[in-house]
């Protein structure tokens, strides 16, 4: 098989043909590598390749399929990681020069599984440093570039592992959402993005920002190779005690059954207001239109339902705010400020050679000389609503917030199965665009963000192209209750087969070779 | 026009958050989160006297773990990332008697 016919395959695809025979994971691994050096010098994806690992990785999955064994559902494909979750292999640096040559002493659980199902660990990819961002272009290592145009970010925080997905570096990816950060990537890389239940996967060797909201979740092609990692990271695990107990239902098995009689919630909130929809983008709106005609054309039922908590309003210059963002910023400002808190230029990490003349001085020399401005901006956020005298009228006024949030997310799903709203306010923006406008650039995750304060699963989905030259993609995202993956993924699988069936829409044109 | 968080709470946030500032940082952060603090100010319109606070998405209560030892780093590789360390010791200054 050609490389490029090899990188064309999804992981579901791959996985089979590597299964019976039709390809090695040796040469897999090698097209994917052979891709890397081809088109990453242009995307700038990944922080560091395990060329040599992943090929060692590779040649024992060979070897045990020719020995007659199974090596699981992954068996010989390369995946790729956000570089904020630990591998004892090269290095973890969360896009910072505070961890810029850490390497993680333990591997995080999903690892571990990915590796359990066969899966070869291809290398680790750009982000915004420490998941603090939108476009990834907080990350002290590169600047990565969106593959359906370079000149545009690929949104963030995990937007190393989006652009490595969308030109096709790797068979799929891992990426953390603690705000957005798998989703809104994905709907601005044209990949699917799936955030699982708060808990369903654990969160033992990510390095942590909002412990209350970070959750890791696949990037791929497909729903079917979204809903096969989602089976293979999910799980209860001893080391993390927010995972949840319950059984992992077998995903892949059900993606192809298509709903019946599924309802479809429409929050009032995101499509009765004028305003918005005149100041979101609109291929945006656009993409909308036509996910809603596409369900319907497939059945479903449509019930207004209204999340009056994650109301979105507009001012005068057409700048989106909402209760939730308040809210978001509040909670995981003073998240990250208390889990950053364990960098102190001692332990691990950059120490600064500044003469000091106590430890204090220490820990504050290593931090100001290694840590970025948003990653200092959100410790100060934090730190100033947790302090004495603000507590109540931030803090603890955000967590109420919450509950009111997460509340009215129950009342709309006793009246529906699964809601639909955008991912994104717009799709991929030039690099540069939002970088002095810290608000700006936090209204990208303002249809995602919710999602996160309730703890609920939620999936981006490949749904439009702009008008642009070149054309960019547009994702839009459907948010299920606690522990709907399988009815999510199955919803969002009757879109991609109805819509694309054979997967040729959202190949950029860099990768497609025109 | 955002809120005035002037220079001096500023700097005491910034050591509060171990984080030495220069001038130029001081007067930047003093406006960017300035800006923040009155966008929090936005769920002052909600009326929460009679909402609980909800601090985690998922509220499992009573996780309770064996108590077996497990595994745990060796001193080797506890040390192996640590800028500076001394035998089975992390280096540090002057800890008694400084400013905190």
């Amino acid at each position: 098989m050609s490389d490029a016919a090899i990188t064309k395959l999804s992981a579901v695809e791959l996985a089979a043909d590597i299964a019976a025979g039709q390809v090695s994971s040796v040469e897999a691994t090698r097209a994917y590598l052979d891709a890397i050096s081809a088109r990453d010098g242009e995307i700038q994806a990944f922080n560091e390749v395990f060329a040599e690992g992943a090929l060692e990785q590779a040649a024992a999955v060979d070897e045990r399929i020719a020995a007659g064994d199974n090596p699981g559902p992954l068996a010989g494909v390369p995946i790729a990681l956000k570089d904020n979750i630990c591998t004892t292999t090269g290095h973890t640096t969360c896009a910072s020069r505070y961890l810029k040559d850490f390497r993680a002493p333990y591997q995080a659980t999903v690892v571990e599984k990915l590796i359990s199902a066969g899966a070869v660990i291809l290398g680790k990819c750009n982000m915004d440093e420490f998941a603090m961002g939108s476009s990834t272009e907080n990350s002290a290592a590169r600047t990565t570039c969106n593959p359906w145009d370079l000149s545009r970010v690929p949104g963030g925080s995990s937007g190393g592992s989006a652009a490595a997905v969308a030109g096709r570096l790797c068979a799929a990816a891992l990426g953390s959402d603690t705000g957005g950060s798998i989703r809104q990537p994905a709907s601005l890389c044209g990949v699917v993005g799936f955030k699982p239940t708060y808990g369903r996967v654990s969160r033992y060797g990510l390095v942590a920002f909002g412990s209350s909201l970070d959750q890791i979740g696949p990037l791929a092609t497909t729903v079917d190779d979204a809903a096969l990692l989602t089976g293979v990271i999910s799980g209860h695990d001893p080391h993390d005690a927010t995972s949840l107990p319950e059984a992992v239902p077998d995903y892949p098995a059900k993606t192809d059954k298509p709903i019946d009689k599924l309802r479809i919630g429409l929050p009032k909130e995101f499509f009765d207001n004028a305003d918005l929809t005149a100041a979101i983008d609109p291929a945006v709106r656009l993409a909308m239109d036509s996910a809603i005609e596409t369900y319907k054309s497939l059945g479903a039922e449509f019930v207004e339902v209204s999340i009056p908590h994650s109301r979105i309003d507009v001012d005068a210059d057409g700048g989106l705010s909402s209760f939730a963002v308040a809210c978001y910023y509040i909670v995981c400002t003073a998240e990250c400020s208390s889990n950053l808190a364990r960098f102190d230029g001692v332990h691990y990490g950059h120490r600064s050679s500044a003469p000091v003349e106590n430890i204090v001085e220490l820990y504050s020399r290593s931090r100001a000389e290694s840590l970025g401005d948003e990653v200092k901006r959100r410790i100060m956020l934090g730190n100033y609503s947790l302090s004495s005298g603000y507590y109540d009228a931030y803090y603890n006024k955000a967590l109420k917030v919450r509950r009111l949030i997460a509340d009215d997310f129950a009342r709309a799903f006793a009246k529906c199965d699964v809601l639909l709203g955008p991912t994104a306010p717009t799709p991929a923006f030039k690099i540069g665009a939002k970088a002095d406008n810290p608000l700006a650039m936090y209204a990208e995750d303002i249809f995602t963000i919710s999602v996160n304060l309730a703890g609920l699963p939620g999936i981006s989905i490949p749904a439009g192209l702009s008008e642009d030259t070149p054309a960019l993609p547009v994702g839009v995202q459907l948010i299920g209750p606690v522990l709907s993956e399988a009815t999510l993924l199955r919803t969002a699988r009757m879109f991609e087969q109805a819509t694309d069936p054979a997967g040729e829409k959202f190949i950029p044109p860099m990768v497609k070779g025109k | 026009m955002s809120k005035i968080i002037d220079a001096e709470l500023v700097r005491h946030i910034g050591k509060l958050s171990r984080i030495s500032l220069s001038d130029a940082e001081v007067a930047a952060l003093g406006e960017q989160i300035g800006a923040m603090v009155e966008y929090f100010d936005k769920l002052q319109q909600l009326d929460t006297n009679a909402v609980e606070p909800m601090a985690h998405a998922v509220e499992l209560t009573n996780v309770l773990a064996p108590d077996e030892p497990g595994q745990s780093l060796s001193p080797a590789e506890a040390l192996a990332n640590s800028p500076q360390h001394d035998e089975n010791f992390f280096k540090v200054p002057k800890v008694l008697g400084a400013d905190s």
